[in-house]
């Protein structure tokens, strides 16, 4: 994610994710090694019959390799499961990674379209758009009463997952965070960690997204997630000012600690790696770094996970091996950066 | 099959779908009852678990062979049975809605808290329930056709699917 977009100090990103399935075949569950090769076939036949949708990337998820499967699943193009699943599979992803279409996952259809930032009406927009466009040339299973039919009936009605990822790093200092998902449920909403290399919790970013799919228009189910995302923000902006002024000193040494272990590790775990990104986060948001963006920072999250050391690095690498690449690449990377900004300033 | 957690035969097969993946679990009555009514803990958000939900529902009818019949229930379209679906938490087929219904109506109700879709329609394609059965199973018909090498008849399946889809029929 760019770093931009509105709030995005706090908010990540902002995603939408419709399940759909086709009239004429059994759900992916049910399906032989022949239907999944003809839905496979057929939805990307009638894509490249959409203008517009002739210039997306069309990856066969089933004959990729082990590492690129991994790295679309670090770039949130494709969910775990469809990386390791079996049998015919694929995903068709637009030029700037922001839409994209999996086929033959749970659901025959899982469209997703992504945005930096808490731009949730306009991703709305967009996969609205994309939706009724793949409809006219794809039949999908809707029912009069129940809405799109899915695998899983936890999905059934609008088939929607709206999510917002937030960064709350203060309200995880300030053990406000538990009482914060308490409220959230309580109306329906679902919260979850952000899962790293060993799937443990990664401390401070949290996905807020809809639990409800059915009862409620797409736009009602947009509205309350958007609609509590403001008051986390300023919930997390709080505890933000109050660390500063009860306890600036300690605030920056645990930052400035933070990124200098990042300038100059060795060898570094990918949980350790999240966990002092994140604080170098805050202290971008802070004012207490300046000579770093909100948007390299992003892109380092993405950019030490596994996958992508491994093709920044050409080839297989274990742990240790990953540890020791990803402090190299950090290292090389905050020394130009910090460089590039004290070269500005000059 | 033993009880997970005692020496008791195992009665309930709770499917959890709130991990990453399903997730099965075999319990006698009493561990099961215990199970389904713990508080989940912790910072973990409680989401529904639709195999508690759905044993919950089951148990208010039920009868050990009551339910055994249930179990046996299979979808003419797709061949799922009650039970597959019990444990894997995923349904067979667009028609299992309709076939199962009298169960999955009141475990839609536990979670959505509603039976009624108010969100958007699809515009073009807009067949009855009836007619999308019927492509499920005129595609069957299409693969045998083929693989008995009868051209003739998948190509006459082929029209029929598509006056269907085109919303001609
Ligand atoms: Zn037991
Ligand atoms: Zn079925």
């Amino acid at each position: 994610m760019r770093g931009s977009g509105p709030e995005s100090d706090i908010v990540i990103s902002s995603r939408i994710r419709l399940a759909r399935n086709l009239a004429e075949f059994p759900f992916i569950r049910r399906c032989s090694p022949q239907d999944r090769k003809s839905i496979e076939k057929m939805v990307h036949d009638r894509l490249q019959a959409i203008p517009g949708f002739n210039t997306l990337y069309y990856l066969r998820v089933d004959e990729l390799a082990h590492v690129d499967r991994q790295f679309l699943t670090e770039r949130q193009l494709i969910s775990r499961e469809h990386a390791e699943a079996e049998g015919a599979r694929s995903v068709a992803i637009d030029n700037d990674e922001r839409l994209s279409v999996m086929i033959n996952e749970e659901d025959h259809l899982r469209i997703q379209v992504m945005k930096s930032g808490l731009d949730l009406h306009s991703a709305w927009q967009q996969i609205n758009e994309v939706d009724d466009q793949l409809e006219s040339k794809l039949s999908y299973a809707f029912h009069e009463r129940l809405g799109y039919l899915t695998a899983c009936p936890t999905n059934v009605g609008t088939g929607m997952r709206v999510s917002v990822m937030l960064h709350l790093p203060a309200l995880v200092i300030t053990n406000q965070i538990e009482k914060v998902f308490r409220s959230l449920q309580k109306i329906n909403l679902a919260v979850r960690g952000l899962y790293g290399e060993g799937s443990q919790a990664m401390g401070d970013f949290y996905q807020i997204s809809n639990q409800i799919t059915l009862g409620k228009s797409e736009e009602e189910l947009i509205g309350q997630v958007s609609g509590v995302v403001p008051m986390i923000i300023e919930y997390e902006r709080k505890a933000r000012d109050f660390l500063i002024t009860q306890n600036r000193e300690d605030l920056h040494d645990k930052i400035s600690r933070a990124y200098g272990i990042l300038c100059t590790a060795q060898t570094i775990s990918s949980e350790e790696t999240m966990h002092l990104l994140s604080s170098v986060r805050m202290g971008v948001n802070l004012g207490l770094i300046d000579d770093l963006a909100i948007s390299d920072i992003n892109k380092l999250f993405v950019e030490t996970q596994p996958a992508h050391l491994q093709k920044l690095r050409g080839n297989e690498l274990d742990t240790a091996g990953r540890n020791i690449e990803r402090a190299l690449y950090l290292r090389r990377y905050l020394q130009d950066r910090g460089k590039e900004h004290r070269d500005e300033r000059n | 099959m033993k009880c997970q957690q005692c020496e008791k035969p195992a009665t309930f097969h709770i499917t959890e779908l709130t991990g990453e993946k399903p997730h099965e679990l075999h319990l006698c009555e009493q561990c099961a009852q215990s199970y389904l009514t713990q508080n989940p803990s912790g910072g973990m958000p409680i989401q529904p678990s639709l195999a508690g939900m759905l044993h919950h529902q089951l148990k208010v009818a039920d009868t050990a062979k009551e339910l055994a019949k249930l179990d046996e229930q299979v979808c003419p379209i797709c061949g799922i049975s009650f039970y597959e679906f019990r444990n894997q938490g995923r349904l067979g087929c667009p028609h299992d809605y309709t076939c199962f219904g009298s169960e999955l109506d009141p475990l839609i109700v536990n979670i959505h808290g509603d039976t009624q879709h108010s969100g958007k329609h699809p515009k073009h394609h807009r067949q009855s329930s009836q007619d999308q059965t019927r492509l499920i199973q005129l595609h069957n018909d299409m693969k045998a056709a083929i693989e008995k090498e009868d051209y003739e008849r998948a190509s006459q399946i082929r029209d029929e699917i598509r006056k269907i889809e085109e919303g001609e029929s």
